[in-house]
């Protein structure tokens, strides 16, 4: 069967799948990313992440907005959102617009 | 900058109970399918004696309270329920991320419309097998698998996430590389290959379900190439023929740490099968309080922590990875729901239980028992 995965670059631009969602975790006191089957804790850069795939930038574009607001290298920054937003694909939580 | 919840309860020495993550809300019993290996018990329980619709809501907004994250909404069949959507609504109204587990009959293409508006996050959508002839014989009802077929089309045109399940057993573990790509050409984003774990209905299957050896090893093999073949593609979550491993499966993610059970009359337990253990006794919704039973009931406590553990267990590195296995299995296979699961390698029972399954997956038998008739 020949079916292509997304390939993600920092042209990408994506968001969360539906079904795929952040939810405040008020009795452990966390956000958390929900899929199917699973439930993932979330730290606050991871947070920050997620909140920024909104479907219009891209990831570069993404990483530069980053680097401006917390004054950090743009390498440094787009590398850990692309390990990120690779991780988040391969899980198929989510959906690629362009 | 994640970590798996499931994982986090169990870091440190805490020995606080950790809060439920997961309930599975078995809304009913009945069920037009009569698949062999059900996981509902024998004794399946009446429509009467159901929760009603107001009953169901207040277990689910108990469970928000508690800490529950997934919902999942079960069977039986819960299209059977008159009041799917209802419940629905009122599940994704508590923020509950709500899973529908159906074998698709009773499902129309307007009432998937009004789950996706109820606010239903996901459909795990059951197959039986790659053609008309072996899903049907399985399921025991004429029409089935195209009507599967059809479900997964109305689920994706409502835009709702699917999952498709797929029981691995002797009679169908054959097609597994046909069920993962019927999967991906049904636009699923997930798979679950589970094989036939051997409770209730499927226990007097044994001999027609039992996989080989050689089936479960190539199982595994066809997993594996999968896995890497569809990356980004279809995500595939296994559970492999446990007769057949080296270790347990670490059942229920550990009794009473991850999830909980409700009946379709209320009764709450920590497994499906947990009604098979005589010596424990369980608690209604009807009676008292989730929380009070999540943290303080006696057949939720009973194989917390390790002090139920036989030395074998207790002084075992693998005891936070497994728990010490199935509870369930323990007691079936050794008639001691605080044994090491037989399955253990480490297990006395171990060899009996290797000559056991060489034996029953060698018998001709296809025959089937099918559930409920």
């Amino acid at each position: 069967m020949t079916v292509e995965a997304p390939v993600i670059s920092g042209s990408s631009v994506v968001k969360l799948a539906r079904g795929v969602r952040l939810r405040e975790d008020s009795v452990r006191g966390r956000t958390v990313l929900l899929a199917p089957e699973r439930a993932m804790a979330l730290d606050d850069i991871a947070v920050a992440i997620v909140g920024a795939l909104d479907g219009n930038r891209s990831l570069d574009q993404i990483a530069a907005d980053f680097a401006e607001t917390f004054e950090a290298p743009v390498g440094e920054i787009a590398a850990d959102v692309m390990a990120f937003v690779q991780e988040l694909s391969i899980r198929r939580m989510l959906e690629v617009i362009e | 900058m994640t970590e798996t919840l499931t994982l986090a309860a169990d870091t440190g020495r805490d020995s606080r109970v950790p809060p439920p993550m997961a309930m599975l809300a078995e809304l009913t019993h009945r069920c037009p399918l009569a698949c062999p290996y059900c996981s509902n018990p024998i004794a399946l329980m009446p429509a009467k004696e159901e929760l009603s619709t107001k009953e169901w809501i207040g277990v689910f907004e108990q469970a928000a309270d508690l800490g529950v994250l997934h919902l999942h909404l079960s069977g039986g069949e819960p299209a059977a329920r008159r009041d799917l959507v209802e419940l629905t609504q009122a599940a994704a109204s508590l923020g509950l991320y709500t899973n529908l587990i159906t074998s698709g009959v009773g499902l129309t293409a307007a009432r998937i419309e009004g789950l996706a508006d109820a606010g239903l996050d996901h459909i795990q959508l059951s197959i039986q097998g790659v053609s008309p002839e072996s899903a049907d014989r399985i399921s025991g009802y004429g029409g089935s698998y195209e009507r599967k077929i059809a479900v997964a089309g109305w689920v994706a045109d409502a835009g709702i996430p699917l999952t498709v399940n797929a029981v691995c057993h002797r009679q169908n573990m054959g097609e597994l590389d046909e069920m993962i790509e019927l999967a991906i050409r049904l636009k699923a984003r997930r798979i679950e290959v589970a094989t036939v774990q051997f409770h209730g209905w499927a226990e007097r299957n044994k001999g027609a379900l039992l996989p080989t050896r050689e089936q479960a090893d190539r199982a595994s093999q066809t997993v594996a190439e999968a896995r890497e073949k569809y990356q980004g593609i279809l995500v595939i979550d296994y559970v492999p023929a446990d007769y057949h491993s080296t270790y347990p499966k670490a059942c229920m993610g550990g009794w009473g740490r991850v999830g909980l059970n409700v009946t379709p009359s209320g009764r709450v337990l920590p497994c499906h099968a947990a009604e098979t253990i005589p010596s424990l006794s369980f608690d209604t919704v009807r009676a008292g309080s989730l929380a009070k039973i999540w943290y303080e009931s006696e057949a939720f406590n009973a194989y917390r922590g390790e002090d139920w553990m036989p030395e074998l267990c207790r002084a075992c590195e693998r005891k936070t990875i497994d728990f010490g296995g199935c509870r369930c299995q323990a007691m079936a296979l050794a008639g001691d729901s605080s044994a090491t699961d037989p399955v253990c390698i480490r297990s006395p029972l171990r060899e009996r239980l290797t000559r056991k399954a060489d034996q029953l997956s060698a018998e001709s038998s296809a025959a089937l028992i099918y559930r409920g008739r």
